[in-house]
């Protein structure tokens, strides 16, 4: 086996355990938290008016 | 890592992290892009020949610093995951948001697709030159995999890694340029030899415009990052309008090199795989030929690892606001990325990239991010009229308002008939599918959608409403 052929296993078999890795966790996941914390982020709240210089917003 | 110490307890909110600096949002910009001036922009030379290519890449250019001008402004308002998703859900409506959503799904998945397979296929090509062979898949399957492994594990280390390997492809174009004595003209690149007039006229040079667009495309990637940075209103603007500048300087250093290189027939020649790294390797040094060899693929890994992030999060949101499945909507607990959408997104991109041709792959996208932009002037024109300057706090004001917006959708009419010059039934066949999409989301999916959560802005009510 030449040493081209060698890096090629090596390639399949590092993308089959990361692959493995994440699906594990993935499914880890699924079992350890609900639903509802998974899926409880909500989009970005608006910093700029948060954290703002305080302006008057106009209306 | 920091999102590695962010695990959060049960029944707790768990959102994306923000850790995200302007350093980052280059790297996530550029790092899209920077693969275009490695190969594809070539393209355009075959179109419109060499000169053909250098008005493309100017007009394109303006093209795009127009999407980053308007980009910055909104987005760095409307900070949210999924960019100008986002943007379309709070000043057009759900259907043009889910149109929009998809294109950038699709533009994103296609593009990192074909990264892949270059990254792959270069690593067979750098076999061959040492004498060996071997099959690219492997090492197709092991970037994707690679890469959506980092994605996973947090986003701060995946835009770090790809602000070193950006700037590392970034410096290679610059070493280049440099080996080849720009200041000694006619010694080793031939310009007087090589350049000739426009082989095509002007018609050639507006088909030209299609591959201009391999220049910039998807700079406007950088919006995915919104929810994401610690600064909204500074980052964005500054790591797009950086980046642009960044392009811009690369674009006129790639065509100066190649045209000098390379006649434009070879140029413009449809296998021609990587016309930067065959400029190094006809230029007879082997510093240059290894250092274009390691630009080039580093350029496709930053480019495919940028689109895993963005193509992700564009899906995570629209599973978020249920345009989508809502179980696409979860973020992982300790490294706070959109995991289900990365690990749903992985075997999508994989087959296209095995079994679809590269230049197929390619045009898909291009037609998607076309779209997009054919959306922004629009998008922009509503943002003013509906919030007007004064109304809400803008991260960044973009200048001379409504030019760029009627500039930007001028060139995208122009470059519509430059696509359809070249790929006019794929174009159809684009359009067809994504009428079909929208049938789909009006008679069906649009009832699961909550329509009180769509906006999600504390601004005041818009003018008009």
């Amino acid at each position: 086996m030449g040493l081209w052929q060698i890096l090629e296993w090596a390639a399949w078999i590092i993308s089959a355990v990361l692959l493995g890795w994440m699906f594990i966790d993935f499914l880890k996941v699924g079992r350890e938290y609900s639903e509802a914390t998974l899926l409880s982020s909500r989009e970005g709240i608006d910093e700029l008016e948060l954290f703002g210089d305080g302006k008057k917003k106009g209306h | 890592m920091a999102e590695q110490a962010a695990g959060q307890a049960q029944g707790q909110q768990i959102n994306l992290l923000k850790v995200l600096g302007p350093t980052h949002v280059w790297a996530l910009g550029v790092g899209i892009v920077l693969v275009g001036e490695f190969m594809g922009w070539n393209y355009a030379v075959g179109k419109g020949g060499a000169y053909g290519a250098l008005i493309a890449c100017w007009v394109i250019g303006l093209l795009y610093t127009c999407v980053a001008m308007i980009d910055s402004e909104i987005t760095s308002t409307v900070a949210a995951a999924g960019g100008q998703y986002a943007q379309a859900k709070h000043t057009i409506g759900p259907l043009m948001a889910f149109n929009v959503g998809l294109y950038l799904v699709l533009a994103y998945t296609m593009l990192e697709a074909g990264d892949v397979l270059v990254a792959g296929q270069l690593v067979q090509i750098g076999a061959g030159e040492l004498g060996a062979s071997t099959a690219f898949e492997p090492f197709t399957i092991l970037s994707l995999v690679v890469l959506a492994w980092l994605n996973y594990r947090g986003v701060f280390m995946t835009l770090t890694v790809n602000f070193v390997i950006t700037a590392a492809a970034f410096l290679t174009i610059i070493i280049l340029f440099i080996g080849l004595e720009p200041w000694h003209p006619e010694s080793i690149m031939k310009h007087s030899e090589l350049l000739t007039g426009l082989p095509y006229g002007w018609l050639g040079v507006i088909a030209a415009f299609h591959f201009g667009i391999w220049y910039y495309l998807g700079i406007e990637g950088t919006c995915q990052a919104a929810e994401e940075v610690r600064s909204p209103g500074r980052s964005l603007p500054l790591g797009t309008i950086t980046g642009m500048i960044t392009l811009a300087i690369a674009a006129g250093l790639t065509w100066y090199v190649c045209v000098g290189m390379l006649p434009w027939e070879y140029l413009g020649w449809d296998l021609t795989l990587a016309p930067l790294y065959d400029a190094a390797r006809v230029s007879g040094s082997n510093f240059l030929h290894v250092a274009l060899f390691v630009g080039t693929l580093f350029s496709a890994i930053a480019s495919a690892n940028g689109c895993i992030n963005d193509a992700a999060r564009a899906w995570f949101s629209m599973g978020r606001d249920r345009y989508l499945p809502q179980w696409f909507g979860a973020v992982h607990p300790r490294y706070r990325t959109p995991f289900r959408s990365i690990l749903f997104l992985i075997p999508i991109a994989a087959v296209f990239a095995l079994k679809v041709p590269l230049a197929q792959v390619i045009t898909f996208s291009i037609l998607s991010g076309l779209l997009n932009y054919t959306f922004m002037p629009i998008n922009m024109f509503k943002f003013r009229r509906m919030w007007p300057l004064g109304s809400i706090r803008r991260g960044f004001q973009h200048p001379f308002h409504p030019f760029p917006a009627i500039l930007l959708m001028s060139l995208c009419i122009i470059t519509y008939f430059a696509v359809y010059l070249g790929y006019g039934r794929q174009l159809l066949a684009m359009m067809a599918f994504y009428i079909v999409a929208s049938l789909w989301f009006h008679f069906y999916r649009y009832r699961f959608v909550r329509r009180g959560d769509q906006f999600t802005m504390a601004w005041p009510r818009p003018q008009g409403y």
